[in-house]
C-alpha cells in the first residue's frame, strides 16, 4: 500500500524549520487557475501543474496556487487570473505550458504583466 | 475529457462547490469481472428527486441548479461507452454519491489517466476542504488521507505546500494511468 510516511512529513517539518513561510498566512502573488468543465477539458490541470513545478523550482514562499470555477468566457480556457497584490488583477486566455512558464518568470517573478497572453490590456484607443 | 481521471476532477469540483467538507473517491479495478469502478462521494448540500432525475441533463441545468453542468453528463457519456452506466444517490443536506462503472477491456473505454495530478489539482484548490482516497490499480493500492496528512503538519505548514504536494504525487509514480 503506498502511502504517506509519517517520516517523510516530519523531514519536510523540519527542513522548513527556520524558514520563515509566508505560505501560512500572507502572500504576494496569488495564480487562480480556472477550473470548470470547460477548463479542464481544455488543459487547466496541466496549467496548475506547470505553475506548481515554477513555484517549487524557484523557492517562493509567497506565492499562492488555487483554482476557481467557470469564468464564463469557455473558448478561451485554459485561462488564469493572476492577482499581484498592489495591482490590477490580468486574466491570461489560451494557455498552456510554454506560456504558462514565460508568464511565471515575466509576471509573478519579475513584475510585469505579458501583454501577449492577456485578455485584454486597456480597452480601446481612437488610432 | 481525454481520460476518466479529467472527469473526477471535474465531479469533485462539481461535490466542493455543493458545499462538501469532505470528498471520498475510490477507483477500484476488480480484473474477474473485467470491472473498473469510480466511486465519489461527498458531504454536500446534496439533491432532492427532482433535481436527482435532472442531474445527467445537461441542459436541464439553470443558475439555480449549478451544482451540475456537463460534469454528470460526460462521466455518463464515458461509462455507458464502455459498457458501463452511472448511478447518483442523493439526499438533500446530506451530501450525493455517485458511482461510475466501466468494463475494463471495453475498446472505447478511455484511459485512467494521472489520478495523482488530480488528487494534487483538487487539493491545492481546495486547500480548506478533506479528500479521502484510495485506488487499487494494478495491484498497486494507493490511499491518501487529507485528515491524516494535516494532523501530522500539526500547522508547521499548510496541506497545499509543494513540498507537501509533492510527496502526494510521488505515491502515484508507479501507478497505472492506461
Amino acid at each position: 500500500m503506498a502511502k504517506l510516511k509519517v517520516e517523510d512529513l516530519k523531514r519536510i517539518k523540519e527542513s522548513m524549520k527556520g524558514t520563515v513561510n509566508l505560505r501560512q498566512g500572507d502572500y504576494r502573488v496569488k495564480v487562480i487557475v480556472h477550473m470548470g468543465t470547460c477548463g479542464i477539458a481544455a488543459g487547466a490541470r496541466t496549467i496548475m501543474n506547470t505553475f506548481l513545478d515554477k513555484v517549487k523550482e524557484s523557492g517562493a514562499t509567497d506565492i499562492i496556487l488555487t483554482s476557481s470555477g467557470c469564468a464564463g468566457l469557455c473558448n478561451h480556457e485554459p485561462m488564469i487570473t493572476l492577482e499581484v497584490k498592489g495591482s490590477a488583477p490580468v486574466k491570461y486566455v489560451k494557455l498552456d505550458p510554454e506560456k504558462a512558464g514565460r508568464i511565471f518568470d515575466e509576471h509573478v517573478v519579475g513584475g510585469n504583466p505579458v501583454a501577449d497572453y492577456a485578455l485584454s490590456v486597456g480597452s480601446e484607443t481612437t488610432y | 475529457m481525454e481520460d476518466l481521471s479529467l472527469h473526477v476532477l471535474d465531479v469533485v469540483e462539481n461535490a466542493t462547490r455543493a458545499g462538501a467538507t469532505l470528498i471520498e473517491i475510490e477507483i477500484r479495478e476488480d480484473k474477474s469481472k473485467d470491472l473498473l469502478q469510480i466511486a465519489i462521494r461527498d458531504n454536500g448540500r446534496g439533491m432532492d428527486t427532482h433535481m436527482l432525475k435532472r442531474a445527467t441533463d445537461p441542459f436541464a441545468t439553470t443558475r439555480t441548479t449549478r451544482r451540475v453542468g456537463l460534469g454528470l453528463p460526460l462521466l455518463e457519456q464515458a461509462a455507458k461507452e464502455a459498457g458501463g452506466h452511472l448511478l447518483i444517490e442523493s439526499e438533500p443536506k446530506r451530501g450525493t454519491r455517485v458511482l461510475a462503472t466501466f468494463q475494463m477491456s471495453h475498446v472505447d473505454r478511455r484511459p485512467v489517466g494521472d489520478m495523482g495530478a488530480t488528487l494534487t489539482t483538487l487539493i491545492m484548490g481546495n486547500p480548506d476542504r478533506d479528500f479521502v482516497y484510495f485506488s487499487n490499480l494494478g495491484k498497486e493500492e494507493i490511499e491518501v488521507d487529507t485528515r491524516s496528512i494535516r494532523r501530522e503538519l500539526d500547522g508547521s505548514l499548510r496541506i497545499d505546500d509543494p513540498a507537501v504536494i509533492s510527496l502526494i504525487k510521488e505515491l502515484f509514480k508507479n501507478s497505472p494511468r492506461n
